[in-house]
């Protein structure tokens, strides 16, 4: 599904380069429910970004789903990000004068599908993380695990190859934590790819593969036992 | 672009800052308001201008005798002199493109002495002695009867049409006018029509008090052989009679033995001179309301443009959001554009309709307060609201431009980053 083939990023500041990524490789097939670790500055939120096209690399290939992403001016980026991608940010990101369903319908907006057919496909997203009868309700009248279930489900709304979670959980209590890893730990076993980025140990574990990233290279990729986050519920 | 959901959002935008929106809203509505304003008061003061050159054809000029001030060709200085019938003949023949040569001939005159008695009743009027053609220089409807015509002209009947002022003062209600008679000076007239002038030098009365009779029989009745009083020459359509009077006069002073850089000897008045004076006056200040009320467009326009940058600052992180769930940076470029021209558009369609309304207010008033001098009729046209709408579109273009490149400007990671 992602093939990434020896990717470089650096950053300039001033006058100094900061290198970020130094040569990642690194493949994930389909359904797999992969961790990125590392601690802060290690590089996997820029990897993430660059995963998700809102960040371009300096050298390396990236190959998502045998597309080659390379060349992107913004058009095609936001076309390719629509298609292929769902993301889920650590602070919601959701559209505050927006309802729920409309929050979700929006991917569904940038395919230019029908207003009927988008309503549908929210409420049954909705629906599936648990929240169909806050449809009409503004983020801020929800609480923060609601509203990261929102937008859950509108990262899948668009039927994305791949889900980016960046920190999908730093911002929310342990117990809505695992709320919400349950969701995506479920959306995984119907078959989709998910990536999530964290530095908690508990959050990884619930995950099927580990990537540990230090200083800007992978020192460390395991499949583990996934940890079932349901029973913390 | 006519998309509900778009809308939707524009209005959800426009309508989360509902307080700022309309402030900015009013900048672009006092602009166009202040434009309309001074284009109408502006088309007020021509309309008045022009009624009072009324109907008259304004490519015309008049001509008169005064006394020589140079001596020539063994003839003094200060001589009277006068134009002679013959002279309407020569100009004809000498200068081409003239449409009317009018020779008149005059009796009375400002506060004259009372000169035409109908019955027991008297009256001091102007009176002309006038060819058919003259009706065509200075324009006048015909109420009753019919104007002079050639047949008057060559068996020189005493006849007189009478202004609607005349008839006022001379008759009875209801008495016969048409077949009667008047005396002016002592000489017996038969009255065969009666007219209404629109307008005359903004002075409605005099217009209406004048006495016309055929110029042959006014010379024979008040013995002036074949002298003219003055000419009025209205020259073609196309050509200007400011570019031939310059030949005309040369012609007579060579005909009346005047010295060709006599300056006195002959007088005129270049109607189509003052005309075009005014017209490019009233073309100014076109101009000076084009020029002001579109500075105070831009004003508003820029306002736009401020805000628009600030609620693209303000808006940053969700374009950010919108771009990394896939929408096309065109998409929201569009979206920016749109706000600021229905912004635009809206305050602007309320600043025509105000103006419009205020239009209407002052025509209302001058209706009913009578009519004041110089102004009339303050209005717009059709063309001048269609252009202003134009310009709304431009400007709001203009104005949602610079905001909507900062908008996309901005990586979409970056704009995820804002907080």
């Amino acid at each position: 599904m992602i093939e990434i083939k020896n990717l470089h990023k650096s950053y300039k500041m001033g006058s100094n380069s900061l290198h970020v990524l130094k040569g990642i490789n690194f493949n994930v097939e389909e359904g797999e429910l992969v961790a990125i670790m590392g601690s802060s500055g290690s590089g996997k939120s820029t990897l993430l970004n660059i995963l998700g096209m809102l960040d371009n690399s300096d050298s390396g290939e990236y190959n998502l789903d045998g597309v080659p992403i390379k060349d992107l001016n913004e058009t095609k980026a936001a076309r390719y990000r629509n298609k292929f991608l769902g993301f889920v940010f650590q602070s919601f990101n959701l559209i505050n004068y927006k309802s729920a369903a409309e929050n979700v319908a929006l991917p569904l907006y940038y395919q230019k599908v029908g207003r009927k057919e988008r309503q549908e496909k929210a409420l049954k997203y909705l629906e599936q993380v648990g929240l169909r009868d806050w449809a009409s309700h503004l983020p801020s009248e929800l609480s923060g695990g609601q509203k990261q279930r929102v937008a859950i489900a509108r990262a899948l709304a668009a039927e994305p190859k791949v889900l980016l979670a960046d920190e999908p959980t730093g911002a929310l209590d342990s117990t809505t934590s695992y709320e919400v890893m349950d969701l995506i730990q479920k959306i995984n076993d119907a078959g989709n790819t998910i990536l999530v980025v964290t530095h908690e140990p508990d959050i990884a574990d619930m995950c099927k593969r580990i990537v540990h990233l230090k200083d800007g290279v992978i020192v460390e990729d395991k499949k583990i036992e996934q940890v079932r986050a349901d029973q913390y519920v | 672009m006519f998309n509900k959901d778009r809308w939707k959002e524009i209005l959800e935008v426009l309508t989360s800052n509902l307080f700022r929106s309309i402030l900015t809203a009013f900048g672009v509505f006092w602009g166009i308001l202040i434009l309309i304003i001074l284009l109408a008061a502006g088309k007020g003061f021509e309309n008045g201008v022009k009624a009072d050159f009324g109907d008259i054809a304004t490519n015309t000029m008049f001509i008169w005798t005064r006394n020589t001030s140079k001596a020539h060709k063994g003839l003094p200085k200060g001589r009277r002199f006068n134009f002679k019938i013959q002279d309407v003949q020569s100009i004809n023949d000498n200068i081409p493109n003239l449409r009317f040569i009018s020779p008149r001939n005059q009796l009375g005159g400002f506060r004259g002495a009372n000169n035409v008695v109908k019955g027991l009743k008297t009256g001091a009027f102007n009176v002309y002695g006038d060819y058919p053609e003259f009706i065509n220089q200075d324009p006048m409807t015909i109420t009753s009867g019919r104007f002079i015509n050639h047949s008057d002209i060559n068996e020189k009947r005493k006849i007189a049409i009478i202004g609607e002022g005349v008839k006022k003062s001379l008759y009875d209600k209801g008495e016969k006018v048409i077949g009667s008679y008047v005396k002016i000076q002592g000489v017996n007239f038969m009255v065969v029509g009666t007219y209404k002038k629109k307008s005359n030098n903004g002075d409605g009365e005099e217009g209406q008090n004048e006495i016309f009779v055929p110029f042959t029989a006014f010379s024979q009745a008040f013995n002036r052989a074949d002298n003219v009083g003055w000419m009025a020459i209205t020259a073609n359509d196309g050509t200007s009679i400011t570019n031939v009077k310059e030949n005309i006069v040369d012609l007579l002073k060579n005909n009346h033995k005047v010295h060709p850089d006599d300056k006195r000897a002959i007088g005129y008045f270049d109607l189509y001179e003052q005309y075009n004076r005014v017209e490019s006056l009233f073309g100014a200040m076109g101009f000076i309301a084009y020029f002001v009320g579109i500075l105070v467009l831009l004003s508003g326009v820029i306002g736009v443009s401020n805000i628009m940058l600030i609620v693209v600052k303000e808006r940053t992180k969700e374009i950010g959001i919108r771009r990394a769930l896939g929408e096309d940076p065109w998409s929201i470029k569009l979206q920016i554009l749109m706000e600021s021209i229905f912004l635009t558009i809206i305050s602007g369609m309320g600043g025509i309709t105000f103006g419009a309304l205020f239009i209407y207010g002052v025509n209302k008033l001058l209706e009913m307060n009578g009519p004041v001098d110089m102004f009339l009729n303050p209005s717009v046209s059709i063309g001048v609201v269609i252009g202003a709408l134009f310009i709304l579109i431009i400007s709001g273009l203009l104005a949602g431009f610079i905001p909507a490149q900062s908008a996309i400007k901005v990586r979409p990671i970056d704009a995820l980053r804002t907080e």
